[in-house]
């Protein structure tokens, strides 16, 4: 005979007869039957971050979506549609859940003063204002509008960006036009290396 | 990827992932695919098991690519090309080459200059004052007509093919033997399988990646192993190509955007102080057709050019003032990742801004970018992870008081709370879902980078006089939120739009020149049309059982899943291989994948690389600085001499940054560093982001050294113990791992040793250990300036 795990728990619990010795009535345990945790979860399509064979792979949100509601990623896998990858990943793309949803994932902007030994907490409002002056007073203090020879450069030499290979090409072509538009000239990323 | 661009016009991966199972034979070497790319190498592994195709590695490792490859050949690292060289020599001269497609698809029959030549290590034109080549000698001869002059019979002795002949015939199998270290029997016996494809009905692919490029010949490399490809005929074919495996998810993406020193999105190229108006970037950067029948398609330059400004500048471009031609700065020289941090360096530099990168721990000579950081006025980190860039004074051995520097770190969101789309390495944009939102504190790239910009706008309004600051206050912004752009906005304002209808463009063959179309990035003209987000296609549909999937996201250019397909077929449109065509001619169009050009146009009126001025691929190439055709030279630190001409050891036209040299193992200097070492990747991790996953950490938490079996017995490092490694420039310490995976090499008649050292840790991860990069040069390729990572000296002791 074949018993299955579910008829096996029926088997046992039914022989045990209604309120068992145990003292307590185990009939309710044969009705719950365990769900996948991702039974309820809404399903995301996207990509593995992190290297460019671009395996497809499905997300899982567990939240209704609603606005005093925080939705949750509970489990990340491969797609199986996706033709690239076919549903399989790599130790990494297999892990990338703890990447996802980590406590070492920072969630405040914090300043580092000259000299200083540690950091110290700030507000966004503060770090931007910073970052928008620092970079203006830079590009003031560096910036060429002719070189020696009397051409029009117009151009920032002060300041570098660098990166990023891991954003989206949206964000990679916002970041491009931002900086051309300021200037810079010293603008390059992880392909180089 | 300059090399492939320098080659057949464009720098991509040729072909792509799932494409890799049509191959006959797969050469994987500068890659460990089964490591780094796993995945995407189960198509090279389907290939052996269904079609019986042969798996090759070559590498200074037996990686675990190796273990499951056919056959394995062990070299030094940085002598690539002289196996390659030898590859080629051995097609020449058993003819071995795929003839028709030779005569076809290459510059085989292109005459080349009388003025050219070669000898004694240097390429004609070689001016040592200014450390660069004159590259006119490297030109074709012309006729009459002004058309380069040809012939098809391949005999004349100055046509490409003669020239390319009597320059590898120096490769013999003793010299590649003697300098890559390995023995001749086994340099043939890999040759007789890697040069087995140069038929109409076999076909082999190669997969590289930074193995290749991380040296000072990079491109170099790149290139002999494309002239190998073409003269096999594997180029453009399903199954074929030359295929580069990117590290990052969105490499290929961000360089095709242009986060790149030099270029504009799409390939367009930053404007130079010399060229002071439109007509003369214009003139420089638009290549005019060699051969009456070569499409030339760079020849549109201008239309991707203006519709790029007028996507970014909108009505302050127009033809009065050159579409904003003094909105775009024009740099002086090199901009690239050595450069920029050898002007910090320098103290030049005051503001570095590292977004999604990390880049202390990237390299190279670790202990310098410590010093050139130090004299920053000002950096910032941005990240969803604290990064050891960011900590870096405080890092072990520096002293944060006296380090100057303000330093910002930003948390921003990551790829699972965004949507927006990720280019692979074999150029599938593909849509991702946003599948949460950031947690509360944290701010995507987007908004930090639009808060920016707004702010330092609003700052130059409230300055009374300002420097010049109109390309900013004009920068177009025109998002529902101006704060957060949606990346469904961008990606529209990428495809680029009709301007007189409002329309999104289907094609970048809709593209003007006259300021009434737009287009940020033209190669993506095509992604996001009036039907909708082609990127966030998921059909699956295969009707050519090829693997091309045209319903599957979006590839560029056009939904092209194979680069210049057109030589997939021959001079008449006949596929070579009928069972793997990539497109075939039916007498009335083309059908299969997505042709260069109209359907329609008929097999003989254009040539099949379209964006080369002379419409068919590069066997020679005046591209490239360091030569029309690739040459051995030695890494700046090798543990030989360059036995071809040991008066140019290592390639003449690398830039010598001020100082560097004397950060070099020199054996007049008495220096003793004997071993050669070389950087690489393991599975459990990528690059340094994983040192935040507890898993894999887990199962790979150490740094460890390792050492062949041989040189840790005659230095005493049992197993397992504790070894010190250094080079010039610094020092690491860890595990020795005691491997049979490399064994001692007989290099010019002496033996030399290889140590190996995985890349992952730093000072900031859940487990610490030493910086692969304290040990690398600051050095880099002569065009690309990627740094020479996979090829230094070292000496090491038990600790």
């Amino acid at each position: 005979m074949d018993i299955s795990r579910r008829t096996f728990i029926k088997a046992s619990v039914a022989g045990a007869g209604g309120l068992s010795t145990l003292g307590f009535d185990l009939r309710p345990a044969y009705a719950a039957v365990r769900q996948l945790k991702i039974q309820n979860a809404k399903e995301y399509r996207t990509v593995c971050p992190y290297c460019a064979v671009g395996c497809g792979t499905i997300a899982y949100v567990h939240g209704s979506g609603g606005l005093n509601t925080t939705n949750t990623v509970i489990h990340i896998e491969g797609d199986p549609d996706n033709p690239i990858n076919g549903g399989t990943l790599c130790p990494k793309g297999a892990s990338q859940m703890q990447l996802a949803v980590s406590p070492r994932l920072q969630k405040t902007p914090k300043f580092r003063d000259a000299g200083a030994t540690e950091w110290r907490d700030v507000s966004w409002d503060f770090a931007m204002e910073w970052f928008a002056r620092r970079f203006k007073e830079s590009r003031d203090a560096t910036f060429t509008d002719r070189d020696d020879e009397g051409r029009v450069v117009n151009r920032c030499d002060g300041i570098a960006w660098l990166g990023s290979a891991t954003v989206a090409n949206e964000d990679a072509y916002l970041i491009t036009k931002t900086m051309r538009a300021m200037g810079l000239g010293y603008i390059d990323h992880q392909a180089r290396i | 990827m300059a090399s492939l661009a320098a080659t057949f016009g464009r720098g991509a991966m040729t072909n792509h992932w799932k494409d890799i199972k049509n191959a006959d034979v797969v050469l994987v070497m500068g890659a460990n695919p089964a490591e780094n790319h796993p995945c995407g190498f189960k198509w090279a592994l389907e290939a052996r098991d269904t079609r019986g195709a042969k798996l090759v590695t070559i590498d200074p490792r037996f990686t675990r690519t190796s273990a499951v490859a056919d056959r394995h050949l062990q070299i030094r690292p940085g002598s690539d090309i002289a196996i390659l060289g030898g590859f080629i020599r051995y097609i020449l001269i058993n003819d071995l080459q795929h003839d028709d497609y030779v005569k076809a698809h290459t510059n085989a029959s292109f005459i080349v200059s009388e003025e050219y030549g070669f000898s004694d290590g240097l390429f004609v034109g070689f001016d040592e004052a200014a450390n660069r080549y004159d590259k006119t000698a490297w030109e074709y001869e012309r006729g009459d007509d002004g058309y380069v002059r040809r012939d098809l019979t391949l005999q004349h002795p100055r046509c490409v093919f003669q020239v390319l002949k009597q320059h590898y015939d120096r490769y013999t199998p003793d010299v590649a033997a003697g300098i890559t270290g390995c023995s001749q029997d086994d340099f043939l016996a890999m040759a007789e399988i890697i040069c087995s494809t140069g038929r109409a009905d076999r076909v082999g692919t190669i997969m590289y990646a930074v193995g290749w490029t991380m040296h000072t010949v990079g491109c170099q490399i790149i290139r002999t192993a494309a002239i190998m490809q073409l003269l096999l005929g594997n180029i453009g074919r399903p199954g074929g190509g030359i295929n580069a495996l990117r590290g990052h998810a969105n490499v290929q993406g961000a360089t095709d955007h242009a986060i790149v020193a030099g270029i504009l999105p799409g390939y367009l190229k930053v404007p130079t102080p010399s060229q002071q108006s439109l007509e003369e970037h214009f003139s420089d950067s638009t290549p005019k057709p060699l051969v009456p029948d070569a499409v030339n398609y760079w020849g549109n330059y201008a239309k991707f050019y203006v519709s790029l400004m007028k996507s970014w500048f909108g009505e302050h471009a127009d033809s009065e003032n050159g579409f904003a031609y003094d909105y775009l700065a024009k740099p002086d020289g090199d901009a690239t990742w050595l450069t920029i941090w050898d002007e910090a360096y320098q103290g030049r530099l005051e503001g570095f801004i590292a977004l999604g990168f990390n880049p202390i721990l990237a390299g190279p000579d670790v202990p310098r970018l410590f010093e050139a950081m130090a004299k920053l006025k000002w950096k910032v980190v941005i990240d969803p992870f604290m990064l050891d860039s960011a900590e870096f004074w405080k890092a072990p051995g520096q002293d944060p008081e006296s380090i100057q520097t303000e330093v910002l770190y930003l948390p921003s969101s990551h790829w699972i709370e965004r949507d927006g789309s990720f280019t692979n390495s074999g150029r599938w944009a593909q849509w991702k879902e946003q599948a949460v939102d950031p947690p509360i504190g944290v701010r995507s790239d987007t908004w930090i980078l639009s808060e920016l910009f707004w702010r330092v706008k609003e700052l130059y309004q409230a300055d009374e006089n300002p420097v010049y600051n109109d390309p900013i206050q004009h920068l177009t912004w025109n998002y529902l939120n101006p704060r957060e752009p949606t990346l469904v906005e961008l990606a529209k304002e990428i495809n680029g739009h009709d301007l007189d209808s409002g329309k999104l463009l289907s094609s970048f063959g809709e593209l003007r020149d006259d300021g009434t179309t737009s287009s940020g990035n033209w190669l993506y003209c095509g992604s996001f049309t009036e039907s909708g987000n082609k990127m966030a296609r998921r059909g699956t549909a295969d009707p050519t059982n090829l693997g091309m999937h045209h319903e599957w996201a979006y590839s560029w250019p056009l939904n092209r899943r194979v680069l210049y397909n057109r030589a997939s077929a021959d001079a008449d449109g006949h596929p070579w291989d009928e069972q793997r065509a990539g497109i075939s001619w039916t007498g009335r169009e083309w059908i299969g994948d997505v042709p260069d050009y109209g359907p329609t146009t008929p097999p003989r009126a254009t040539g099949a690389f379209i964006m080369n001025e002379e419409g068919v691929a590069r066997l020679f190439s005046n591209h490239l600085n360091d030569g029309p055709l690739s040459e051995h030279y030695e890494p700046v630190e090798s543990p030989t001499e360059n036995i071809l001409h040991n008066n140019v050891p290592v390639n003449p036209v690398i830039h010598w940054y001020d100082g560097v040299r004397d950060t070099l193992a020199s054996a007049e200097n008495g220096d003793d560093f004997p071993y050669a070492c070389t950087v690489y990747r393991v599975v459990e991790r990528e690059h340094f982001v994983t040192s935040n996953v507890p898993y894999l950490v887990e199962t790979m938490p150490d740094f460890f050294v390792e050492i062949p079996e041989g040189l840790a017995e005659e230095k005493g490092i049992p197993n397992g113990s504790r070894v010190r490694v250094w080079s010039k420039r610094g020092t690491v310490a860890g595990t020795a791992i005691v491997t049979k995976r490399i064994k001692p090499l007989l290099v010019n008649g002496r033996t030399v040793w290889t140590v190996g050292i995985p890349i992952h840790w730093g000072f900031v991860g859940l487990t610490q250990g030493s910086m692969a990069n304290l040990l690398t040069p600051f050095i880099g390729d002569a065009n690309t300036r990627c740094p020479e990572f996979k090829s230094f000296l070292v000496n090491l002791e038990r600790a």
